[in-house]
Formats: structure tokens, C-alpha cells, sequence
């Protein structure tokens, strides 16, 4: 039993890197980018909906709501003041200005809110499914996570490969010079995809607040390297190798911290990425693409 | 213009302060801005509520004090001290948070400035260096004395921790305790790890601790995870004793945490704000009405240091035309023979190495408040 209690520890903690990771793979599919922000991006969600729920006393869902609205702006202003100039440049510019925005929203984040931790209420109360006479539970946050993670893959996935604005996404992905000449938008479109992924980090953000209550500026950093990994693992690129990614990441942290070694988890935890990196170099469910030169 | 203004005025308190030639210059670096600042200021405001008592009252010794920002960083720090150095210290508060400190500490040593720290607590701070005096509890101590002090009040057998394994502050109260837990009877029958990255789930630390019968879970740590620990084994309906160190002090403050989680929890910390001694009201009183804010721990050591320079300055009968090195050899001897009572603690003394001697108080967390235990 205590197995599967650790299993569904594992599971919670997963649920959360998977939704982070969602948003960090669906930029890297499309805009070719790793967003090292995407964690911070997720720290200001939660604090937006931190004030809304906890100071003016919103509905809960609304807040979240609210945090997303903030969330896709930021989103739009960021990817267009620091990352649409360098569209041209080599992609290590770009990731370095990623890191730069990184750091400036932490303390940004800093000046405004302060350092002192602040606790982040519920948003659905802290409720648990008992099972088997409450020998397990899981706890109603998990839940939503999970189901959260289920729903957004699938409309995410719906989106890519049936709208028009979907196939437009994929033909930058594949060709940015070809998809312009066949009259499509790309900088609308890469836009539009740091839109919805800054929209996705503000859920990602209200979620981990709801699992792990505590709200400081440097929240979203650590998780967001974490799923950063999670989304790796499963497959950079791949929408359900990021859900599956983060489950598993999260269930072999857990499964290191009890029957390893507390303190060699996180070495655990890499040492399985690099084992299955170098049998699977495109990660679990990555697809192997010959980059052109 | 603000930065001349600020410059003239310090011109003219200068020249008045030559003028009248009384003051003791005395000077401490500490994190005003950035993510550490709660603890700067909190150090820096307690230092300024001591200076403007004393020098209101008449005793013959007064002070000048001036803080430098060192946002929390060891070099920074020393920068810091070098610009106080050319200000004219005297006599040093030398940083408030530990590893800036121990840069600092090592000029000190060298330029024979005395200093006197608030709060940094790590062992190297003092280390090797006969003229950098804490008036914390040096880590170390705070194992051992939490671990007295559940044994001597019979809280528990047996005992859990959980410590974070890449903090020097958490590891070294973990060692001292875990080594002498057994001597007293205490049996740690679990002790589980985390670190920065995986500071979020804590179901497999409660559980080992639950399945091996711990009756109390030592929490050896800041209090931004020991809310998350408080809250995780409220959900898995696991409720041993809790017993923290200082740096669970400011769990109640923060914003938005449920209180009721708290309740019960047990903490050693030099400094409570709800004592009713004449010393503690007075300055928390003062605090309150200066910065409309209860004083925290950091706060209570800064005050304590500039009474206690204060005392051995005038045991020494030390005049403020004296130089640094002169003060310096002066209060050394002082620090080492003196016995001086505070807000954080009475009959405190100071070892030849620099650390400090004082009984810990221990408190519970009731109501939502803090309250003694003895």
C-alpha cells in the first residue's frame, strides 16, 4: 500500500511538470525556441491569481481566467520586444535573451511583490478521494491536474492538425521561409504561439500554487527546469511526450526519494534522462528529424 | 540631487559629529534591497532604534551608525566595508547574513577592526579570527541545544529530521543534533533529505517518518518548506510534535497561511516579540511605531549588539578619538569577560572564539501566537 501511495505522490508531482512542459514543448514545436522564461511566465500567473482570489476575494475561476488574460499579453509583449528583433539572429542569441527575460521578470516580480513568500489558497480546497477505506488518496488538486493535462493535450493536439491557423503553425515549424512564400504570417503565427503557451503557464502557474502553496518570485524557475526535462524526456516537440514525461519524471523522483537515497534523487532522476537519451535520442516519443543544412 | 543631498547631510553630520567629537563610528553591511532584504533592514532598523536611545540618554557614549547595502552577496559586501572603512568605523556589526560575513569577517580580522555580528550564524564566520564576535547562536549550537532540549523536557523517544542537504545553515544544525541525540536518549529513527528543485513534495520524508514511528519531526530549516511539510502531513493525517530553530520564525507572517497548521509547532529562538519583560515591550513598542511592523529576530539582534558595544565601550571607558586597533585589543577583553543582558536573552557571555553563550527560549505556537514553554 505504501507503494501506491508513493506511486500516486509520484503521480501528483508528474501531473504538475507534465502541464508545465505542455508549454515549453508547444513553443519548441513551433517557434524552434526553448523558452527559458516559461517558468517565470507561470510565477506571474500565480501571483495574478494569488491577488485575485486571495486580496479581492474573486471566484476562484475567475482568477485564473484573469491570470491567463494577463498572462497571454505578457506573453505578446515579451515575445515581441525581446524575442521578434532577434528573428534573424542565431538561435543561441535567442536563447540567451530567453535566460535575460528569465531574470528580468524574477525580479521584476521582486519589486513589485517582495521577497516574502506568500501562501496561495486553493483553488478547489484541499479535499482528497479516499480509496480502499482511505488507505490511498488523492487529492481533488491531482485530479484537476491530470484531467487538466488530458484536455489541454487534446485540444492542443485538435488545434495543431485540423484548424488552418494549426496548419499554419506546423508549416512554420517546418519551413519559415517556404510557409511565407505559400502567404502565411509567420510572425503572426509565432505570436499567436507564444500567446497560447503564456496563456497555458498562467493554468500551469494556479495549478502549482494549488499543489504546493507557497508564492515567491523564484516559484516558477526551478519547476520550469524541471518539466523543461520532463518535456525532453518525453520528447521535445511532442505534445504527449510532454504528458508523459512529466508523469514519469515526477514518479521516478519519488520512487529515488524513498527506496534510493533522499539525497540522490534529482542524480536519479538525470541519470534515467541520460540512459534514456542515449537509447532513444529523440526522447520517448520524439521524432528524429534530419535537420537540413 | 537626492544622492548630493544625501552627501551634504552626511558632510554635515560629519563635520558636527568632529565638531563635537563624541561619536563612535560604528558601521555593518547587510542586504537592504533584493531577495534577503527582510533580514537586512530588519537588522539595520533594530541597530538605528539602539543608536538613538543611547545617544538621547546621556551616558557619555554616543554613536554614529552607518549601513551599506550588500544585496546579499560576498562581494558586494566587501566593497561595502571598504567604503566604511574609508568612512572612518571604529568598531564594526560587521554583515548580517552569513556568507557575506564571512567575507567580511576575514577584512576585519586583517585590519584589526572589531566587529560584532547580528545574525550571521555559520561557523566559519568566527572562525580562526579573535576579534569577530556573534550575537546568534553559531549553527552548531542550535542542534545541539534543540536536542537538549527535547530531552530534557521528555518530548519524544524517537525522533524524526528532515533537513535540506545543499544548505550549510540546515546541514550544520543537523549535524550537531543527530550527534547528540543518542548521548541523551533520543533515537533519530529517520532522516530524509531535500534540496533546492525538489523542495515541493514531501509525501516520502512524512511517510518514512510515519512508517518508523517518530513521535516528533525536528525541522532544522527556513520556514517557506516547513509550511509546505506543515500543510502535506496535515493531508496524509499524520500529526507528530514539530520542533523547529530560528528559521522558523516568520511562519505566521506569511501572507495568506492558514494558522491553525501551525498550532503546537515548537521552536528555539532567542527573541520573542510577545515577552513581557520591560526591554522586549519597549522596543517592540518602538518598532511598531517606526515602521508599523512586529520586529523579528534580526531586528532584536541588531539592537542587542549596539547596547552591547555600548556596555564594554563604557566598562573600557574607550573615547571615540581612539583608533580602530586600539578599540579593537579594548574589546576583545571586554567581550570575553563581559556578561550583558538583552531582548535576545539574559547572562550573555562570549567564548574566546567569538561565539555566544545565552539560554535559548523555548516557544509553542499557540492560537496563532507565539508563547513561552517554560
Amino acid at each position: 500500500m505504501i507503494f501506491l501511495n508513493y506511486f500516486i505522490s509520484g503521480i501528483s508531482l508528474g501531473s504538475i511538470y507534465a502541464i508545465i512542459a505542455l508549454g515549453y514543448t508547444m513553443v519548441y514545436g513551433i517557434a524552434k525556441m526553448l523558452n527559458f522564461a516559461h517558468g517565470d511566465v507561470i510565477m506571474v500567473g500565480a501571483y495574478v491569481c494569488f491577488y485575485a482570489v486571495a486580496r479581492y476575494n474573486f471566484n476562484p475561476f475567475l482568477g485564473v481566467l484573469l491570470a491567463m488574460i494577463v498572462c497571454t499579453f505578457l506573453g505578446i509583449i515579451v515575445e515581441r520586444l525581446a524575442y521578434k528583433p532577434l528573428r534573424q539572429a542565431p538561435s543561441l542569441a535567442v536563447l540567451i535573451t530567453a535566460i535575460g527575460v528569465s531574470y528580468f521578470l524574477q525580479n521584476s516580480a521582486l519589486l513589485l511583490w517582495s521577497s516574502n513568500p506568500k501562501v496561495f489558497p486553493s483553488i478547489i480546497g484541499r479535499g482528497a478521494f479516499k480509496l480502499f477505506d482511505g488507505e490511498l488518496s488523492v487529492s481533488h488538486i491531482t485530479a484537476l491536474t491530470i484531467i487538466a493535462c488530458l484536455v489541454i493535450m487534446v485540444v492542443l493536439t485538435l488545434f495543431i492538425s485540423k484548424t488552418r491557423l494549426g496548419k499554419a503553425m506546423r508549416a512554420c515549424s517546418e519551413d519559415k521561409g517556404a510557409a511565407q512564400l505559400m502567404g502565411i504570417n509567420v510572425n503572426a503565427t509565432i505570436s499567436l504561439t507564444f500567446a497560447i503557451g503564456s496563456g497555458l503557464a498562467a493554468i500551469a502557474g494556479a495549478l502549482l500554487c494549488s499543489a504546493y502553496p507557497t508564492l515567491m518570485p523564484t516559484t516558477g524557475a526551478l519547476p520550469g527546469i524541471k518539466a523543461f526535462t520532463a518535456a525532453v524526456f518525453g520528447g521535445i516537440g511532442s505534445i504527449p511526450g510532454a504528458f508523459l514525461g512529466g508523469l514519469m519524471l515526477g514518479v521516478i523522483e519519488i520512487f529515488a526519494k524513498a527506496y534510493i537515497s533522499s539525497q540522490l534523487s534529482d542524480a536519479v532522476v538525470f541519470a534515467v534522462l541520460i540512459i534514456v537519451l542515449l537509447v532513444k535520442p529523440a526522447g520517448l516519443l520524439g521524432r528524429l528529424t534530419q535537420e537540413k543544412v | 540631487m537626492t544622492k548630493k543631498i544625501l552627501t551634504c547631510t552626511i558632510l554635515v553630520l560629519a563635520m558636527a559629529s568632529c565638531a563635537f567629537g563624541a561619536a563612535f563610528k560604528i558601521g555593518g553591511t547587510g542586504p537592504l534591497t533584493g531577495g534577503a532584504a527582510i533580514y537586512g533592514t530588519a537588522a539595520m532598523r533594530g541597530a538605528q532604534i539602539a543608536v538613538d536611545e543611547i545617544n538621547a540618554m546621556n551616558t557619555g557614549i554616543t554613536f554614529e551608525l552607518r549601513y551599506e547595502d550588500d544585496t546579499h552577496d560576498a562581494e558586494k559586501a566587501v566593497n561595502a566595508y571598504n567604503a566604511l572603512k574609508d568612512w572612518g568605523m571604529q568598531v564594526s556589526l560587521g554583515s548580517v547574513t552569513s556568507k557575506p560575513c564571512e567575507a567580511t569577517a576575514a577584512e576585519n580580522f586583517a585590519d584589526r577592526i572589531f566587529a560584532l555580528t547580528p545574525s550571521a550564524s555559520s561557523a566559519a564566520v568566527t572562525d580562526g579570527k579573535d576579534n569577530v564576535f556573534q550575537m546568534c547562536f553559531v549553527d552548531p549550537n542550535q542542534g545541539s541545544a534543540s536536542a537538549q532540549y527535547i530531552a530534557d523536557k521528555k518530548f519524544a523517544k524517537k525522533v524524526a529530521v528532515i533537513w535540506k542537504n545543499d544548505d550549510v545553515y540546515s546541514k550544520g544544525i543537523r549535524d550537531t543534533f543527530v550527534e547528540k541525540a543518542p548521548s541523551l536518549g533520543l533515537e533519530v529513527v529517520s532522516e530524509t533529505t531535500f534540496a533546492d528543485g525538489n523542495d515541493n513534495d514531501f509525501s516520502v520524508q512524512l511517510t518514512d517518518a510515519q512508517k518508523n514511528g517518530a513521535e516528533l519531526v525536528f525541522l532544522p530549516m527556513y520556514y517557506q518548506p516547513a509550511s509546505l511539510i506543515l500543510a502535506q502531513a496535515q493531508a496524509m493525517g499524520y500529526a507528530p510534535k514539530w520542533f523547529g530553530v530560528d528559521g522558523m520564525d516568520g511562519i505566521l507572517t506569511m501572507e495568506g497561511f492558514d494558522k491553525s497548521l501551525a498550532e503546537g509547532v515548537m521552536l528555539l529562538t532567542p527573541f520573542n516579540a510577545d515577552a513581557k519583560d520591560e526591554k522586549t515591550v519597549k522596543f517592540v513598542a518602538e518598532y511598531q511605531k517606526r515602521f508599523n511592523e512586529v520586529p523579528n529576530q534580526f531586528a532584536a539582534d541588531g539592537y542587542d549588539c549596539v547596547y552591547a558595544y555600548c556596555q564594554a565601550l563604557t566598562q573600557a571607558k574607550a573615547t571615540p578619538d581612539m583608533s580602530a586597533e586600539d578599540l579593537c585589543g579594548k574589546m576583545i577583553e571586554q567581550f570575553t569577560t563581559m556578561t550583558f543582558n538583552g531582548v535576545t536573552g539574559e547572562n550573555v557571555k562570549w567564548a574566546k572564539n567569538g561565539e555566544v553563550t545565552k539560554d535559548p527560549k523555548g516557544m509553542v505556537i499557540k492560537d496563532g501566537a507565539y508563547v513561552g514553554l517554560d
